[in-house]
């Protein structure tokens, strides 16, 4: 099994218009469209986080909401105590399918 | 929400595609992360967060229920930080 070493090759950085470049290439829509999906999907999943529900995609992962309580912090520079209010966080658990992935373990189902 | 409930609801606003063609473009996302995440990419999406890949050394582990030395080989674990739009958005409303 061929596993890339990740030293071999510079890291880049995927964004928005490489994920709607993925959508018109695989979907026979145009780029704009292809763009406004993309839009369309974060745009979905935020809003059912921001109303504290969970995001679940199966082989993919979880978005999950999490409540803090308030607790007491420090300024890290001047080691004064503040105290952190309360917050609600979202966490992302990836799946073992992306774990394995990730790991080179599974293949790529294109 | 499961992802066919997102299909749906991304359908409902967009009548003219087809359900099975909004699915493939969820799914054209999630793969294309998961590719970019796969090949030791950063996947920054503004506004909503950054998905990035931490490398984890080899380490000698124990089996919690047993006690024995397990050696438990290098390994690279999925990491997402939320973006800070999305952070403020989930503190706008008051907490109950």
């Amino acid at each position: 099994m061929t596993k890339s070493d990740p030293a071999a090759r510079v890291a880049r950085t995927v964004t928005r218009a490489d994920l709607s470049e993925a959508v018109y290439q695989r979907v026979g829509l145009s780029r704009a469209e292809s763009a406004h999906l993309v839009e369309s999907f974060l745009h979905e999943v935020s809003d059912t986080i921001a109303r504290g529900e969970t995001v679940k995609l199966s082989s993919f992962g979880s978005f999950v909401v999490r409540s803090k309580g308030e607790r007491i912090g420090r300024n890290p520079k001047t080691g004064v105590e503040v105290p952190i209010t309360p917050r609600r966080v979202m966490v992302f658990k990836p799946s073992n399918l992306l774990k394995a992935r990730i790991n080179g373990l599974a293949p790529a189902d294109d | 929400m499961i992802k066919s409930e997102l299909v749906q609801r991304i359908a409902e606003n967009n009548p003219h595609l087809y359900l099975r063609d909004v699915e493939n473009i969820v799914n054209a996302i999630l793969d294309e992360v998961t590719n970019a995440l796969a090949r030791g990419d950063r996947v920054e999406l503004r506004g909503f967060g950054a998905f990035a890949v931490k490398k984890r050394d080899a380490r000698q582990g124990r089996n919690p229920r047993t006690g024995a030395n397990v050696s438990v080989d290098e390994k690279a674990v999925p990491f997402f930080k939320t973006g800070k739009e999305l952070r403020e958005r989930l503190n706008e409303q008051q907490l109950g």
